[in-house]
């Protein structure tokens, strides 16, 4: 369990949040640049000072400001990612791979050592110097050292923010096989909606020095407290669910859903693993009657929630059953000649080609 | 050192006095290097790294001796070191160390003025090492004196390199304070401008002052060569 109680009053900026978050996951902290990730992940790290309030994470105090309890960050054993990699010139990637590892109060064994340069493709950086990597290459190395150093929690502030887009690709795959194959809590600093949907087990939504949402992603999703942040087009429900059967011919997968079944393609899947979708708001068409000849492949019966209107178009909220909900934005004039209105039942149509499956595996099932 | 002046003997192209001058400038350019040394690092480092009341005093004083008038400097030393100061009579009388009149006191005149010169190179080195990298190497488990040995100081090699070589160069030539200091003594304190200095004021002496000019302007041009071909290559081992 991570719980983090902490003011901060800097200049005009206030920082002001208390949050608990089970562990282990992937707890992102996701916000506009400078709403207080950084400085909260440093107060979290130890490498800034100046706060009011008290970090807890599992069962040990690193922080209680009325107790005066301050644990030096090279305590702390925390696993900090920069943004800018920060490996050291005059190591080679081995050397800075071991600087951490020497340091740990139990050294992790030379077959761990290989695990995780095999688990990160480091083997063939070995023996280079930092100076000649590419930005995908010294974050994975950054990554690799990290995770040697044997530590409690792993803090990624914007690991991926330095990279163009083709580099980020590279990297994020390592971050999601971490996920799923280690067991050490993650802190997630990102500002890209899209990385914190591929890796979060639980978002928290920061504006302006504070928490303003916090739960799984299938919520925060729907959350109108995101709607400020991320861009219009990025607005829509995700869902988390499992592969029910899978058509290797045509590659579409039936997902489950809740109690709802969804056909999409999703590469690389089995059945039975873990999948996450987002189904853009933008992307989905509503029907008051079932409709027929459609290309179309997933038609979900549910029934209208809410009507939220969003800019210029409608936000309509609908349950496709146990509580699943999904979001479509329609316009206003859509709005008002199908009439919709709560309890409504509808159908929702979802393209398969628009969306897409993310294999996701929280446990550590691969 | 020794190569330099066996070299020169067997070019049987300086004499004894100019050899004995050159013997002493390098002696006592070496010894101020020295004493200079982790005191400059010290100091750069605190300059840089750490935020603390007096700070812009301390370093106006490090840089004093650059705005000073050398002899003033060695007046200084002569009131603080001499036998009756109050630093020398304590050093008498504690270790039976007299610096007035001795190489000795040469090279503490020397490192003071050109301390200056290597903390400035020391700190420019240090201001261009990145702080993250130590923030980086906190959160890996080093301490402070883990973080400083295993990061900063090897980053900082080349400017501490630079600012020796620098400082060495500049020693060979310091005239005022130490011709204040511990006076003009042949073989004792004696060294390369205080030479040429001797020879300029005796009727025959031009010849000479010509040999100790044109030795004193090789050294020094070749000390700043050496020192800026061996900072490059540390700058590209350490991979910047």
């Amino acid at each position: 369990m991570l719980h983090i109680a902490l003011r901060q009053q800097r200049g005009t900026f206030t920082l002001d949040v208390n949050i608990t978050a089970s562990t282990p996951g992937v707890i992102a902290l996701f916000g506009r640049s400078g709403c207080g990730k950084t400085t909260l992940v440093n107060l979290l790290a130890g490498l800034s000072q100046g706060a009011q309030g008290r970090i807890v994470v599992d069962d040990q105090v690193w922080f209680d400001s009325e107790r005066g309890v301050q644990v030096p960050a090279e305590l702390r054993r925390i696993g900090y990612v920069f943004q800018d990699a920060r490996l050291f010139p005059h190591y080679s990637v081995r050397g800075n791979l071991e600087y951490g590892a020497k340091r740990a109060p139990q050294p992790p064994s030379a077959a761990r050592f290989d695990e995780v340069v095999d688990l990160l493709g480091l083997a063939p950086l070995l023996q280079r110097r930092p100076g000649g990597l590419s930005g995908g290459e010294r974050q994975r190395v950054a990554l690799g050292r990290a995770l040697l150093s044997q530590p409690r929690l792993l803090l990624l502030d914007e690991p991926l923010a330095s990279l163009d887009a083709a580099r980020r690709e590279d990297v994020l795959p390592w971050l999601e096989r971490l996920r799923d194959q280690l067991q050490i809590p993650m802190v997630f600093v990102s500002h890209q909606y899209d990385e914190v949907l591929r890796l979060a087990t639980e978002v928290l939504v920061m504006d302006d020095g504070r928490v303003v949402a916090q739960g799984d992603v299938a919520s925060i999703s729907l959350a109108p407290a995101l709607r400020a942040i991320v861009g219009p087009d990025a607005i829509g429900a995700v869902l988390d669910g499992h592969i029910e059967r899978m058509d290797t011919a045509t590659g579409l997968a039936d997902v489950r859903v809740g109690e709802g079944l969804l056909q999409l393609l999703c590469a690389d899947a089995s059945i039975g693993r873990r999948v996450r979708v987002q189904l853009r708001a933008r992307d989905i068409i509503l029907a008051t009657v079932e409709p027929q000849g459609l290309s179309v492949r997933n038609q979900l019966r549910g029934t209208l929630c809410r009507i939220s209107p969003d800019g210029d178009s409608d936000l309509i909220e609908v349950d496709i059953g146990g509580g699943t909900r999904v979001l479509s934005r329609i316009t206003r004039s859509a709005t008002q000649q199908l009439q919709l209105r709560p309890g409504l039942v509808l159908w929702v149509l979802v393209k398969a080609v628009s969306t897409r499956g993310y294999i996701f595996a929280p446990e550590a099932t691969a | 050192m020794h190569t330099a002046t066996v070299y020169a003997a067997r070019m049987n192209w300086l004499g004894e006095p100019e050899l004995a001058a050159l013997r002493l400038s390098l002696d006592v350019a070496g010894r101020a290097v020295l004493l200079n040394l982790l005191p400059a690092i010290a100091i750069a480092w605190l300059l840089t790294r750490r935020r603390f009341a007096g700070r812009t005093l301390l370093d106006a004083m490090v840089h004093l001796p650059l705005v000073l008038p050398p002899v003033m400097v060695g007046y200084l030393l002569l009131l603080l070191l001499g036998v009756h100061g109050p630093v020398g009579r304590w050093l008498d009388q504690l270790f039976g160390l007299r610096l007035v009149f001795t190489t000795g006191g040469a090279a503490v005149a020397t490192a003071i003025m050109s301390f200056p010169l290597m903390v400035r190179a020391i700190r420019l080195s240090l201001e261009g090492i990145d702080n993250g990298l130590e923030q980086a190497a906190r959160t890996l488990g080093a301490g402070p004196i883990d973080r400083f040995v295993s990061i900063t100081l090897p980053l900082m090699l080349p400017g501490v390199l630079a600012g020796a070589i620098t400082a060495f160069a500049a020693g060979l030539g310091e005239f005022g304070a130490v011709v204040t200091f511990v006076s003009n003594i042949p073989g004792e304190t004696r060294t390369l401008p205080l030479a040429l200095y001797a020879a300029l004021q005796s009727p025959d002496g031009d010849a000479l002052a010509a040999r100790l000019a044109l030795l004193s302007f090789g050294l020094g041009l070749s000390g700043l060569l050496a020192g800026e071909i061996l900072a490059r290559s540390l700058r590209r081992w350490l991979g910047r």
